[in-house]
């Protein structure tokens, strides 16, 4: 039994879905959202690099880099919003989050 | 085979863990959880023969970022059980939205066909006088130097934008001001003053 191209495509497919599950079960915490967001581009590398692998094409680990990178800096901004956030209300819940009216 | 071993083994904790992150009561438990996903995806790196992108994983994500996570995470001092309130409310909707889309990627991975000969069935094994890093290195430098390029300014642009986020300046703090001080002249600090003998000064 060997594993292959599929196997890998479906753990990413599950871990991806934990994501969006994730997201809409814990609405009120952004932390939890943000993390959630973190195992949706944990499941796209796996991807990338699952087809890179089995193509023997090194584009895809050069594209995961970039991901891997673009997803560094979201932690970091996003953070820092909640950061402000939290010093400006004294709280992190999203319901509250209405200030724009919109 | 050993190596079907480590990828059930890598994969089943990697998909635990993560289900522990977004069930978790406790969000620092929920990042630790994330941690290990992390560890067992680079596991499965490992496994795909994508070593360089495996140690980036361990290094700068959870090296890096998963702490800063654990930072803020311990910093704010939020009633995380207040904000669990409506988890029940929102399982239903959640769990329909979870399995539908499960179901939709199964379907699509399950019908998918690719070009005889194209998808090896084995992992590529890495060329065997040069090592993964060096493949990607000389890539990264030649043919997508601009996305490296771009990806740099990218993290210029995330670090100062959340140093620019996060600094405030407090009220009512003296600070050093050097050009005042360098600019500072006798006649601003010394004052002569002329007494009169058996006098004083008013």
């Amino acid at each position: 039994m060997t594993v292959g191209l599929s196997h890998y495509l479906t753990v990413a497919a599950i871990l991806f879905t934990l994501g969006i599950f994730g997201i809409f079960l814990n609405r009120k915490n952004v932390i939890v959202i943000l993390m959630s967001v973190e195992l949706m581009l944990l499941a796209v590398n796996i991807n990338l690099v699952a087809f890179s692998a089995f193509h023997g094409d090194l584009a895809g680990q050069v594209f995961a880099l970039i991901v891997l990178t673009v997803a560094a800096a979201e932690a970091a901004i996003g953070l820092a919003i909640v950061v402000v956030y939290f010093r400006n209300r004294g709280t992190i819940d999203v319901a509250d989050i209405d200030l724009l009216k919109g | 085979m050993l190596s079907t071993l480590f990828f059930y083994l890598f994969a089943f904790t990697c998909i635990a863990s993560a289900f522990m992150v977004i069930a978790a009561k406790n969000p620092v438990h929920a990042v630790l959880f994330l941690i290990l996903a992390f560890f067992n995806a680079a596991g499965l790196f490992v496994l795909l023969g994508a070593e360089f992108i495996a140690m980036i994983l361990v290094v700068v994500y959870v090296g890096a970022v998963m702490v800063l996570f654990l930072f803020v995470v311990m910093m704010l001092d939020v009633d995380f059980a207040e904000l669990r309130a409506g988890f029940l409310k929102f399982l239903p909707v959640g769990a329909t939205v979870g399995i539908v889309l499960l179901l939709e990627l199964l379907l699509v991975l399950g019908a998918w066909i690719t070009a005889p000969g194209m998808v090896a069935r084995v992992p590529t094994p890495p060329a065997e006088d040069i090592s993964n890093t060096a493949a990607l290195g000389n890539l990264l430098y030649t043919r997508y130097v601009y996305l490296f390029q771009g990806a740099g300014l990218i993290l210029l642009v995330a670090m100062i934008g959340s140093i620019v986020l996060t600094l405030h300046h407090k009220q009512g703090v003296r600070r050093q001001s050097i050009a005042a001080q360098v600019g500072r002249t006798r006649e601003m600090g010394v004052e002569v003053v002329k007494v009169e003998s058996g006098r004083g000064l008013s």
